[in-house]
């Protein structure tokens, strides 16, 4: 059994704002071969599963309704990994500037 | 009668839903076919220097120090020419309530909702913007919606967007994320319609007031740091905003000489629509695909008529590579100790360029930084990059191409910003006024119009709409 919300818990869902067909004439090819789609978080006012429909308050007050996607969604971004082609930079340049401080 | 919510429909109700959002009739601006009394609009829409400062100074906007970069000079200073080496300063706009400028523009929008009875603000904006509305917002107690540009077809979320989508919900707004596409436009004017709110545009006379006060201070800051005004400030360049109301600020303070260079990571060959090219990108804002498009033709914003209209006041114009401005985040956290975001670093990889062409005694400055955190940091950025088929490496910044390569220089004298012609972009410009045109023949208050938008003279303008096949006698 899927993951379920009930009233009350914050959650983010998903809806369709328009299929490759209703997209704007300016589109470039790759973009028009796909659905402009939505993510809106808010309040479920109903229970419901992971996948079924929902409605929400948003924290403007609007009510939505698309699918459910996730339950007390996470920010999951981060800081990376350290770059090999970064992590020296600060090491060259405190030798630059080394040298030149150093007495001739 | 039921509204038709189809993008057609809503569309066609663009400039009614505008006027209702933004509470200025632009048609009383309008002069000649393609003409319109810019500085009328500033003056009478917008608000002056001294509301502007008292505006911010009732939410903590502005003041932010200067620092001289003593350490990212003496670097310059040693591969430059015997003599050259000008003294780079920067302004540390990430010091702002939302961490960056745009707490500036931010202030002025959401006064003026809140003055004019609006119960909130909606933003369409995928970067700094976004935080800096919700944090004013906050502050002035006025609700907040945020319109994003985050992910691809696949759901991927372009890192630096999930952040700023982050930051908008830390301070109270209601956050919609999209998919790529222009038709986010849609979307936002839906909003605004059901909602009310006002629309705090980045292009209205109030924002780019708001920027006005960035320019007077630096002017300010530098006098009496160095006892002179800035020989150069550099201003990273995007929709025209930073450029328009920096420069306009530093006229205010009388710095009549002062260079006024714009900036912007080269993205050519990504198309800023494209699902798939959208997370080939490493840089959401500052970038030509924003910063062309903007110069040559204003008023494609998402107001009639866009108060920031940098032609006007640009003295040049220079693409850096990525990996430069990479390059140089790292430099100023490594040997400056300031730790901050990529995107406002987009001008410190040009002013070490500009600084090794100048006399030691000369100023240069750059006017901005933005904060720094997961998602928008270097390593973010790259790491990102790479997962998404990019070749990080070191070696020649100029062979980097966007999209497929970035390339992070080995050396920092290899950091040099390249010249994006201005006569071909007031050129550009030209065309796009004619092909906008719907009249046969111009009149005079249009070629006057034509020579102040693309600061250029009568000649220059003549010839290319000549050129254009325009009659212009």
């Amino acid at each position: 059994m899927s993951e379920a919300a009930k009233q009350g818990d914050w959650v983010q869902i998903h809806s369709t704002v328009l299929r490759p067909e209703e997209r704007a004439p300016q589109v470039p090819a790759d973009t028009k071969k796909v659905p402009l789609e939505m993510w809106q978080k808010g309040y479920a006012l109903t229970a419901a599963r992971i996948g079924e429909q929902i409605q929400i308050r948003t924290v403007t007050g609007r009510v939505v309704t698309g699918e459910l996607v996730s339950i007390n969604p996470r920010y999951d971004h981060g800081f990376g990994r350290p770059v090999e082609s970064v992590l020296a930079i600060g090491q060259e340049l405190r030798a630059l500037l080394e040298r030149e401080a150093a007495p001739k | 009668m039921k509204r038709d919510l189809s993008y057609e429909g809503v569309m066609a109700r663009k400039n009614q839903i505008m006027i209702a959002a933004v509470g200025i009739d632009y048609s009383e601006f309008e002069e000649g076919p393609l003409s319109f009394d810019y500085e009328g609009m500033m003056r009478r829409a917008g608000y002056s220097l001294d509301e502007v400062q008292r505006i911010q100074a009732e939410t903590g906007v502005g003041n932010t120090p200067l620092y001289e970069l003593r350490n990212i000079t003496n670097v310059v200073r040693q591969y430059a020419a015997p003599g050259y080496g000008a003294r780079i300063l920067l302004k540390d706009e990430a010091c702002n309530p939302s961490g960056s400028f745009k707490a500036r523009r931010a202030a002025v929008s959401v006064y003026h909702a809140k003055r004019n009875g609006y119960k909130g603000v909606i933003a369409a904006t995928s970067g700094n913007y976004g935080a800096a509305v919700a944090s004013q917002a906050a502050m002035r107690g006025l609700a907040c919606i945020v319109v994003q540009e985050v992910y691809d077809s696949n759901r991927i979320g372009q890192p630096e967007i999930l952040e700023k989508g982050r930051a908008c919900e830390a301070y109270g707004a209601d956050v919609i994320q999209l998919s790529v596409g222009p038709e986010l436009f849609y979307v936002f004017l839906r909003l605004l319609e059901e909602t009310g709110y006002f629309n705090a545009s980045l292009y209205t006379p109030f924002g780019i007031a708001g920027i006005e006060t960035l320019g007077y201070e630096l002017a300010g800051q530098v006098r009496q740091k160095t006892g002179r005004s800035p020989d150069v400030v550099v201003v990273t360049h995007a929709g025209g905003g930073n450029v328009t109301g920096t420069a306009r600020g530093l006229r205010k303070a009388g710095c009549a000489s002062t260079q006024v260079v714009g900036v912007s990571v080269d993205l050519q060959g990504l198309h800023m629509a494209s699902d798939r090219d959208f997370n080939r990108k490493s840089f959401t804002t500052g970038h030509t695909g924003f910063g062309v498009p903007f110069t040559t033709w204003p008023d494609r914003a998402d107001v009639p008529r866009n108060a920031a209209r940098p032609l006007r006041y640009l003295d040049r114009y220079l693409g850096v590579t990525q990996g430069e401005v990479f390059y140089v985040t790292e430099a100023l956290a490594q040997i400056e100790g300031l730790e901050r975001g990529p995107a406002g670093n987009v001008s410190l990889a040009a002013a070490m360029s500009i600084a090794a062409e100048l006399d030691r005694d000369q100023i240069v400055v750059v006017q901005e930084t933005e904060y720094t955190g997961a998602g928008k940091h270097p390593m973010a950025q790259l790491t990102f990059a790479s997962e998404n088929g990019v070749i990080v490496k070191r070696g020649d910044p100029r062979v980097q191409k966007p999209g497929e390569s970035i390339i992070i220089p080995e050396h920092p004298e290899q950091i040099s910003a390249t010249e994006l012609p201005l006569d071909a972009l007031r050129r550009s410009y030209l065309r796009n006024a004619v092909e906008s045109l719907e009249a046969d023949a111009l009149e005079h208050s249009d070629l006057k119009y034509l020579c102040e938008e693309t600061s250029a003279s009568l000649e220059f303008v003549r010839q290319v709409l000549c050129e254009l096949g325009v009659n212009t006698q």
